[in-house]
């Protein structure tokens, strides 16, 4: 049942994955990466992962793409053929590269053939939501500040570029 | 396994009943509200005081043309629709509307359709989703009014959810949980347990940004006729019209059903005395008050000009909802401590 599952979250991913790349009209391609994020959710969910499936949700379908397709309904994006362009030998330089990489990886990493057992059967386990929280904040917190203070900069960043015109005084 | 699947089916079945027919009559007592007010008697004529007024429009909807622009992007032009009300039926799922579980020969059927532990967080990203079949929509139609119309719509949902996502936040560090059945829970036991009153600031927010949202008077600029003529759906017609107005009045219900259950304690009785009345009654009464306000609000306020609206929404609504988290984070680790 699960390997029926993940077979079909995956290949749908890889499948959605190509599309984007394959249409000429840039929504259909913003389409199929809406695709790819639901698919993307639903591989969180039957890793027990939901509140990574929801926020993948939230923030990638809900905020980031809605943008990506303000810009290509505003803009009239030009659609010539995408799919092979000049840089295409740099491109599968990279990509060979890339896959090697992942199967070096792949076959470095020792696989639990078992999910490890609960440890204390009595004991109510923690939600995934906890369980993140409890990391971020604890062993992960200055990471994560690091991130949100990189944010910041890009909105700075982001303001100057649209203000620049206008001076500062 | 089979008696959960029939029980889950069950529920499912009542729930969409009850909801489409919700629907149906929400456009017969918005005329009726707004008639009253404006000291008019509204539809009359179709029925005893016009009760059957929702059906003789669900037979005109479905038996009108269907009719799609020839430079439109047809494909997309016929799923949009979909995609916006989709998401709207299937945030349903999480909604807890009652308090007992009934069990009959085996087969139990639970007040809600299932009780995930991210709940809240599935109904904001659906309705994060359902921002596509608008935008979609409007640019399917290759029509200035509906492209216009759709990139309005999509800047007010996006900004408005962040603000209805923020003000949100009180409630679920109070409550400790993001699954509605636990915030429901927490709200037990007489009306002073309700979050309104800890989270007044709270609620106020996240009742404007739900009017927001759904693109309700006075924020109805997507659709604002004098200038839009009806904004993203200006080129629908027929059943695929009826869509898109299904989904916002679907839209309606499940914001005041999540008002319901996060501030004013979904269905706990205000007072622990009036507990003979069934939950399922008091949840309803609790959200009729949410619809009726939304009505009110549409007969009472002008609509606003476009930068007021997103002004308002990114220079007050944000960084009030922010003052909030913050502020109930203090006092909640003060008082805890």
């Amino acid at each position: 049942m699960q390997l029926a599952m993940f077979s079909y979250f995956g290949s749908a991913i890889l499948i959605s994955a190509l599309f984007v790349l394959y249409f000429r009209n840039p929504i259909y391609s913003a389409m199929s990466l809406l695709a790819m994020f639901m698919h993307i959710a639903g591989l969180y969910v039957i890793l027990e992962a939901e509140f990574l499936a929801g926020v993948q949700l939230l923030v990638y379908a809900g905020a980031i793409l809605v943008l990506y397709l303000f810009v290509v309904m505003l803009l009239n994006v030009e659609s010539r053929g995408r799919f092979i362009q000049r840089q295409t030998p740099i491109v599968v330089g990279v990509g060979i590269l890339a896959v090697v990489e992942i199967s070096l990886l792949i076959l470095r990493t020792r696989f639990y053939p078992e999910l490890p057992p609960i440890p204390h059967p009595g004991v109510e386990t923690l939600g995934n939501t906890e369980t993140i929280g409890m990391v971020l904040y604890t062993q992960y917190l200055f990471p994560f500040e690091i991130a949100s203070l990189v944010l910041l900069i890009a909105l700075v960043g982001a303001i100057v570029l649209a203000k620049g015109k206008l001076k500062f005084r | 396994m089979l008696n959960d699947l029939i029980g889950v089916l069950i529920v499912i079945a009542g729930l969409l009943f009850v909801v489409l027919t919700t629907v149906a009559y929400l456009t017969y007592l918005e005329r009726k509200v707004l008639g009253f007010m404006q000291d008019r008697l509204g539809p009359m004529e179709v029925g005893p005081w016009g009760l059957l007024q929702p059906l003789a429009d669900g037979i005109k909807l479905i038996s009108k043309e269907d009719i799609i622009p020839s430079e439109a992007n047809k494909a997309i032009f016929r799923i949009a629709p979909v995609i916006s009300l989709v998401p709207a039926l299937i945030s349903f799922a999480v909604i807890p509307f009652g308090k007992n579980s009934f069990h009959f020969m085996g087969i139990t059927t639970h007040p809600y359709i299932t009780d995930i532990n991210i709940g809240i967080l599935y109904v904001l990203a659906l309705s994060s989703v359902g921002a596509y079949g608008i935008l979609l929509g409007g640019w399917a139609s290759n029509s200035k009014y509906s492209l216009l119309g759709a990139l309005r719509s999509a800047a007010q949902v996006i900004s408005y959810e962040l603000n209805a996502g923020m003000a949100i936040i009180g409630v679920l560090l109070l409550a400790g949980s993001l699954s509605l059945v636990k915030i429901e829970a927490a709200q037990s036991g007489g009306f002073w347990h309700w979050y309104i009153f800890p989270q007044i600031v709270a609620f106020v927010l996240y009742l404007i940004s739900g009017i927001a949202e759904t693109n309700r008077t006075p924020f109805d600029l997507p659709e604002a006729e004098s200038e839009l003529v009806a904004g993203f759906f200006t080129e629908y017609s027929g059943m695929r019209f009826s869509l898109y107005y299904l989904a916002e009045y679907m839209n309606m219900i499940i914001v005041s059903s999540i008002a319901t259950i996060l501030f004013l304690g979904g269905w706990n009785p205000p007072l622990p005395s009036l507990g003979f009345v069934p939950p399922f009654i008091w949840f309803m009464l609790k959200v009729y008050f949410f619809l009726f306000f939304f009505f009110w609000i549409r007969a009472t306020l002008p609509r606003l000009r476009y930068d007021q609206l997103m002004k308002f929404g990114w220079k007050v609504m944000l960084p009030l909802s922010f003052a909030n988290v913050i502020v109930t984070a203090l006092v909640i680790y003060m008082v805890r401590r």
